[in-house]
């Protein structure tokens, strides 16, 4: 069962029952979870965690859905690899990579998904929906599929093929919008509000959003059981930030970190920092939609949306519905954040690919060029246990790195191949 | 008869324009301010909208050809 107490405003903490809402009636804030810690300090423990299945749901006390009807095709428990050869490039002695690029859809969505689609059907929605420029249309439509319901994902109409054939294929209903990114943005809240659908990340968003809080787990448990220096995570709504912050503020409150503390969660979960929590939050966006670290570098504490043009489309949120939250998570871990140069995000992606053979998605490339950029200021020093998040595949954005096909073109005999070599030997490259 | 939650953002050059008093005005609107943050160099506002249908669509695309930013009052929700 889900250790579930209800919803709460994050602004006027008004309190709501857990139902399929994501906004406050009274001040239109967003909603929260919250979770009855009390029992859930009586029956977690590490061991249980270690004997559950090798998935997120291994978290299921700290997940807001009933996990014994969950919506489950593995998301998660993804490798948290060493990187000595991309450390050496970089001079971090301590670092590894999360890589979430291998779930089963191929993006850390899937995290959120399943979270939200077993939520979906305790609650008796049949229809699962999202509007979605890639991964989160990927993922809404396995699940669905999963869990043998239906799916309808709202794409924009001038969306590339290659982006949505991983989600065809699982057979949802697609629904190309003809509009601008504001008008998509629009059609799909008003749509959430009149059709009897659950919306994941809309009328869904509370309990969907927490399926990331996973990534903070699994990280902590996989170092076993304490918490890096510093994270470096690529953000678009923010949300993923927020909540890995708050996986790792739960671990500690429960107790459940290597020589901590239990503490208490007091009455606003979500702003609870345990001290010793002392990870350092970095967050990467591309410099073509960067509003939250516009924001911060700024010394704001609203963020201005701005109309995204990246490379980088999966951070492409011009509104970030976490931003602010974001900001404050930032500035209580003494964190940073960096916007990546939209350049240097093929740059990113080429460096991770050739140093450590892991081929992420142009997110990924911000990831590594943010990195690159705090170890070379210094904000990361060389012995300091650093992670950086991989949140894609770069199979989803292969056109990002298209040029990069330069192949040996050589007639069938040998002196041909030995003459084509010569000269690329010769070329350096 | 419908009605809409939508966030309004005002860059400073708009900050003092009676936006929300015309929308209403001209479009036969009910406004209703749930949230609010006004500073020297940009402003946001979280207001419900009654009318007809019609006159809160048109009323929208007036307040977007002014210079404001409408959005969902969740953020945007189309994501990667």
């Amino acid at each position: 069962m889900a250790f579930v107490n209800g919803l709460r405003c994050r602004e006027c903490s008004r309190e709501y029952p857990a139902e399929a809402l994501n906004v406050c009636d009274f001040c239109f804030g967003p909603l929260e979870v919250v979770y009855d810690y009390a029992t859930i300090s009586e029956v977690v423990s590490r061991d249980r965690i270690s004997q559950g299945p090798l998935s997120i749901w291994r978290y299921a006390d700290l997940l807001p859905a009933d996990s014994e009807n969950r919506v489950d095709i593995m998301a998660g428990y993804t490798p948290l690899l060493k990187v000595p050869n991309l450390g050496k490039r970089l001079g971090l002695n301590n670092l590894y990579i999360k890589n979430d690029s291998v779930n089963p859809s191929y993006s850390f969505k899937d995290r959120v998904v399943s979270v939200a689609a077993t939520k979906a059907i305790e609650f008796g929605f049949e229809t699962l929906a999202c509007a979605s420029t890639g991964n989160l249309a990927c993922s809404v439509a396995a699940h669905s599929a999963r869990a043998g319901i239906r799916a309808i994902v709202f794409i924009p109409s001038d969306l590339e093929r290659g982006k949505v054939i991983g989600a065809a294929v699982y057979g949802p209903t697609m629904v190309a919008v003809d509009g601008t990114y504001d008008e998509v943005n629009r059609l799909c809240s008003e749509l959430a509000d009149n059709y009897p659908w659950a919306f994941v990340n809309i009328n869904m968003r509370p309990y969907y959003a927490e399926g990331s809080k996973t990534l903070g787990y699994e990280v902590a448990e996989q170092l076993g059981w304490r918490l890096p220096d510093h994270v470096v995570i690529p953000s678009a709504s923010g949300a993923m930030f927020t909540k890995i912050w708050k996986g790792f503020n739960e671990l500690a409150c429960l107790g459940l970190l290597e020589g901590v503390d239990r503490l208490s969660f007091g009455p606003d979960q979500n702003t609870v920092h345990h001290p010793a929590v002392t990870t350092k939050m970095h967050m990467t966006q591309a410099v073509g939609c960067s509003p939250i670290v516009s924001a911060w570098a700024g010394g704001q504490s609203q963020i201005r949306p701005v109309r995204p043009d990246t490379i980088a489309k999966s951070l492409g949120i011009g509104n970030p519905a976490d931003g602010i939250y974001s900001l404050r998570i930032i500035n209580a871990s003494d964190g940073s954040a960096f916007a990546v140069p939209e350049d240097q995000v093929v740059e990113g992606i080429k460096l991770l690919a050739e140093t450590e053979g892991i081929f992420t998605e142009t997110a990924g490339g911000v990831t590594i060029s943010g990195l690159k950029h705090l170890a070379e200021s210094g904000a990361i020093k060389s012995d300091e246990l650093t992670v950086a998040y991989i949140t894609g595949n770069g199979l989803k954005t292969q056109e990002a790195v298209e040029e990069l096909v330069n192949p040996l073109m050589v007639k069938p005999t040998m002196s041909s191949f030995e003459e084509a070599m010569s000269e690329r030997t010769l070329a350096g490259r | 008869m419908g009605s809409q939650r939508v966030k309004f953002t005002f860059e400073s050059t708009l900050v003092k324009v009676p936006i929300i008093y015309q929308l209403g005005h001209d479009f036969h609107l009910v406004t209703n301010i749930r949230r609010a943050d006004v500073r020297e160099n940009v402003g946001w506002v979280v207001l419900e909208l009654d009318g007809e249908k019609e006159e809160i669509e048109r009323g929208l695309q007036w307040v977007s050809s002014t210079g404001v930013r409408v959005d969902p009052v969740s953020g945007d929700v189309v994501e990667g």
